[in-house]
């Protein structure tokens, strides 16, 4: 069963359409990452889901019940912010007790919940601190167990993490994860950091120009990328133009590839990692190979990056230092493009804009 | 090093100028007999005491207090709910009510004078004490609303999206996160409203000028009949209280940003 | 809490006190006072409802026009000079330590605030023969024996300056505290002299706000009623002063309403000017 559905939801501003009719079921207990450049309309559609702006078209319903329209103040959901929004005139505590205080619970319960969420937060003991007098992990903290006080139905989070520094960063991705696991909370985390994305979610919902490009687990999203946006976005990728002339085989820019799920006819675009794509010194011969000339070597410690020109085209492959050809910048290469490794996109006509 | 002592000079200068015809009226008020003449001859202090005791002066002195404390009051109601409904709706029209609030303080202050007084006369109200009161209000509405205004902006709207998911509806929000953060806006509002209604002259005399006696008008009045050193005692009174609560606006306030020292977004 | 055009009775509810007091106690008085302006004066009596423009016709006499070419003069010289020394002054008021600005700001405030009334007292004590300046000249050498130097016209362009230069420097402030100082920085490290750098980078870079301020401070001036009555003689009287006479003491209503109208519409043009000179500086 579904626990929010979001059917065909639409954001405009004027002549901008900010989110164009977006769908997306989620089910209860996933951590779900929105990812995507900045004003690709991820934080329009959170704050939809919010109940902070109205949509201009579609539904949203969540258990069966029809919230479209409903006020934020409605909605019963936890929210924690890009500014994370702590009251600046209250201490940590009563931030976090605040939606126990306007609902009228005694000061002995606000207390009593705010210190349990604090404990649950690991930062015990600062409930009369001031925010001011906190640190900026520590107000990351604070305004998570505030946005958890009530256990919403639905826990939001607008760039949660941006304002920390990488490593600071890092140990919160893991422990929020940890959070969202021991709650079993329906999670939804608007990011533009990819690797926050693959580390924490369930299911990564990629965006571009207010469309969902793609909506599934991040090692999908990775291996099986739905179009050239999300394989360009999602990590590094080779994008090769080709043409179809018989069953099974392309013509790309360099030579003729045999693959095997290829469309009967027409142009494709192939997607490649750079880690699968085999270099051989030149000369030696197999299937799918181009010829190419190394322009670029580094080494990057545990791989070995090389950047080779085929036919006028970059491409970018990652090989184990052993594996490494004796070859020198200038040089000539061979490079094989395994079936199984090349995953068949759309072509960028067909590309949604 | 020369220019900053010719700095310094300066503003010494400048200091001294602005303070010169206060400390020469100080001066005077502490005259022994009652005449005008500085340096003070003997030290007396029975001119203040006269502001209390004398019934015309202790009169004017509550006037103008009540005056000037009502009409700030009125002022703040006036002004708050239009500088909130400015802030939390998108209604471009609604500026227009803020410009009429800001106009009455910008036109020569006659003009605005002449409009009351016409108004009272047209209503049959002309002369009644009350009036004074709206009149100070309407007329000193742009300083409240100029703070307000500045308080809610600085407001952070995520503030007031946290509190609504949360469950707060407008009111709770307005209740338990606006009005914390704008509090010192509307205390200053009111103070700059209450100072400037306490030494007001000319929309006060033509109102309510024949009827009723504010601090200023009767300084006024008992100018023309002559000099008596309790005008400076008077006087001198009115400068402390003046300066005593743009004291603690300043204290309790952020002075530099309400006079616009800082963009919004600072 | 979605910002929106509000929707219904509840949520326009709040604007309805105050849209209601400014429209009764301020469009309709002034309405009004435009409305008397073109009504017939009834000797003896107050005015009634016509439609004459005789209130108007009466600008064109000389006596009008000198008191009319009087007061903006005066109001120009004010304006001048406080813009002249306040504009320095606070340049400087800006760098001083948060402290010691805030003290300044209290102090100028304090006197913004002061009634005409006891400027005017004030004034005409420090200038009075008794007890005024002038004894402490005597005191240096400097004269011969005391005089009173009020009422004069120099004693009523003191009280004004004296009057407009806090307001001067409050309308200034905001402009010169976000001024750059890099600006100010990298003239210098160019080899210019404060003075120098003054002169050629702060003034020519904030012109358009020392023409807007210029305005502002001449419509302030313009609207002083008492000083020219406690400081200066008979002939220093200015256009507010002739209001208030003919309004309260002449009880011609619709004479000083056609004054004021015409006061308006010089000061409202002065706004628009002094706004779009400011306008003019943020975009640039």
């Amino acid at each position: 069963m579904s626990a929010l559905v979001l059917d065909g939801l639409t954001k405009r501003y004027g002549p901008v359409t900010a989110v164009h009719g977006a769908s997306l079921r989620i089910p209860h207990g996933q951590f779900v990452c929105l990812l995507g450049p900045s004003g690709c309309g991820k934080t329009t559609l959170l704050r939809m889901i919010a109940g902070l702006e109205d949509p201009s078209g579609g539904r949203l319903v969540i258990d069966g019940r029809d919230i479209t329209t409903a006020p934020a103040h409605t909605r019963e959901f936890g929210m924690v912010f890009q500014s994370l929004a702590l009251f600046p005139h209250l201490t940590a505590g009563e931030n976090i007790a605040y939606p126990l205080r306007i609902r009228g619970a005694s000061k002995a319960e606000q207390r009593k919940r705010a210190e349990e969420l604090l404990e649950l937060v690991r930062l015990p003991g600062v409930a009369d601190r001031p925010v001011s007098k906190l640190s900026g992990g520590q107000r990351q903290r604070v305004a998570i167990a505030r946005a958890l006080a009530l256990s919403p139905k639905l826990f939001l989070l607008d760039e949660p993490l941006s304002a920390l520094d990488a490593k600071l960063r890092e140990a919160m991705q893991i422990e929020l994860k940890q959070l969202q696991q021991r709650l079993g909370i329906t999670t939804i985390v608007v990011t533009h950091d990819q690797r926050e994305a693959m580390t924490m979610a369930d299911l990564v919902v990629v965006m571009s120009q207010g469309r969902i490009h793609q909506a599934a687990p991040p090692m999908e999203v990775y291996r099986q990328p739905a179009d050239a946006f999300v394989a360009d976005f999602i990590g590094m990728t080779n994008l090769l133009e080709g043409e179809v002339t018989a069953p099974g085989t392309a013509i790309v820019p360099g030579g003729t590839l045999h693959l095997p799920d290829l469309p009967p006819t027409g142009r494709v675009l192939l997607s490649v990692r750079p880690e699968d794509v085999v270099v051989h010194p030149a000369g030696t011969d197999g299937p799918n190979r181009l010829t190419g000339t190394l322009s670029f070597m580094r080494d990057l410690g545990a791989s070995v990056e090389f950047r080779i020109d085929v036919a006028g085209r970059e491409i970018v492959a990652l090989s184990r230092p052993q594996d490494r050809p004796p070859v020198a910048p200038g040089g000539a290469l061979s490079v094989e493009f395994p079936p199984a490794a090349c995953v068949v996109l759309p072509p960028m006509a067909e590309r949604p804009q | 090093m020369l220019m900053r002592t010719l700095n310094s000079l300066a503003a010494g200068l400048i200091a001294l100028v602005l303070a010169a015809p206060i400390l020469v009226v100080a001066g005077v008020s502490v005259n022994e007999k009652k005449s005008l003449i500085f340096p003070p001859q003997g030290f007396s202090l029975a001119w203040y005491a006269e502001v209390f005791t004398d019934p015309g002066w202790r009169g004017a002195l509550i006037t103008s207090l009540v005056v000037a404390t009502l009409s700030a009051a009125l002022a703040v109601l006036i002004a708050f709910p239009l500088a909130w409904f400015l802030w939390r709706w998108r209604a471009p029209w609604a500026r227009a009510f803020e410009v009429l609030g800001m106009t009455p303080f910008i036109l020569p202050p006659v003009i605005t004078a002449l409009g009351f007084l016409s108004f009272w006369a047209a209503v049959g109200e002309y002369g009644s004490p009350w009036t004074v009161v709206v009149s100070h209000a309407v007329f000193f509405v742009t300083l409240p609303l100029v703070t307000l205004s500045l308080g809610f902006g600085a407001v952070d709207r995520s503030y007031v999206e946290a509190a609504a998911t949360m469950g707060a509806d407008d009111r709770t929000v307005l209740r338990t996160v606006v009005m914390p953060l704008v509090r010192p806006y509307v205390i200053s509002g009111f103070a700059f409203a209450f100072v400037l209604s306490l030494n007001e002259y000319i929309v006060a005399y033509m109102v309510v000028g024949f009827t009723l006696e504010t601090l200023p008008i009767k300084i006024f009045n008992a100018l023309r009949y002559g000099y008596t050193p309790t005008m400076a005692a008077v006087t001198v009174l009115f400068v402390s209280l003046t300066a005593l609560v743009f004291g603690l606006i300043a204290w309790f306030g952020d002075l530099p940003r309400l006079l616009g020292a800082w963009a919004k977004n600072d | 809490m979605i910002r929106r055009a509000p929707r219904g009775l509840a949520e326009h509810a709040p604007i309805l006190f105050p849209a209601l007091m400014l429209v009764v106690f301020f469009v309709i008085p002034f309405s009004l006072m435009i409305a008397v302006s073109v009504f017939r004066r009834v000797p003896g009596g107050f005015y009634e409802p016509d439609l004459v423009f005789a209130n108007y016709e009466r600008f064109l006499t000389a006596f009008f026009g000198g008191v009319m070419s009087f007061s903006l003069g005066l109001a120009a010289l004010v304006a001048v000079l406080s813009v002249g020394i306040a504009f320095p002054f606070t340049y400087r008021l800006v760098k001083l330590p948060r402290g010691a600005q805030i003290r300044w700001l209290v102090f100028l405030l304090s006197i913004l605030s002061l009634s005409e009334v006891i400027i005017g007292f004030a004034w005409s004590t420090l200038l009075s023969r008794t007890a005024g300046i002038t004894n402490l000249f005597v005191a240096l050498g400097l004269m011969a024996e005391p005089q009173s130097l009020s009422p004069s016209f120099g004693a009523l362009l003191a009280g004004l300056v004296y009057q407009a230069f806090p307001y001067t420097v409050l309308v200034l402030y905001p402009a010169l505290a976000r001024l750059d100082p890099y600006l100010e920085e990298a003239a210098r490290t160019l080899g210019s002299s404060p003075l120098r750098a003054f002169f050629t980078v702060v003034v020519p870079g904030l012109r358009n706000t020392i023409v807007a301020t210029t305005i502002m401070v001449f419509v302030f001036a313009l609207g002083s009623y008492l000083l020219p009555q406690l400081l200066g003689r008979p002939q220093h009287w200015t256009l507010s002063v002739l209001i208030t006479d003919q309004a309260i003491y002449q009880s011609n209503m619709p004479f000083a309403a056609a004054m004021a109208v015409f006061l308006v519409l010089v000061s409202l043009a002065l706004v628009g000017l002094a706004l779009l000179a400011g306008r003019r500086e943020e975009t640039a």
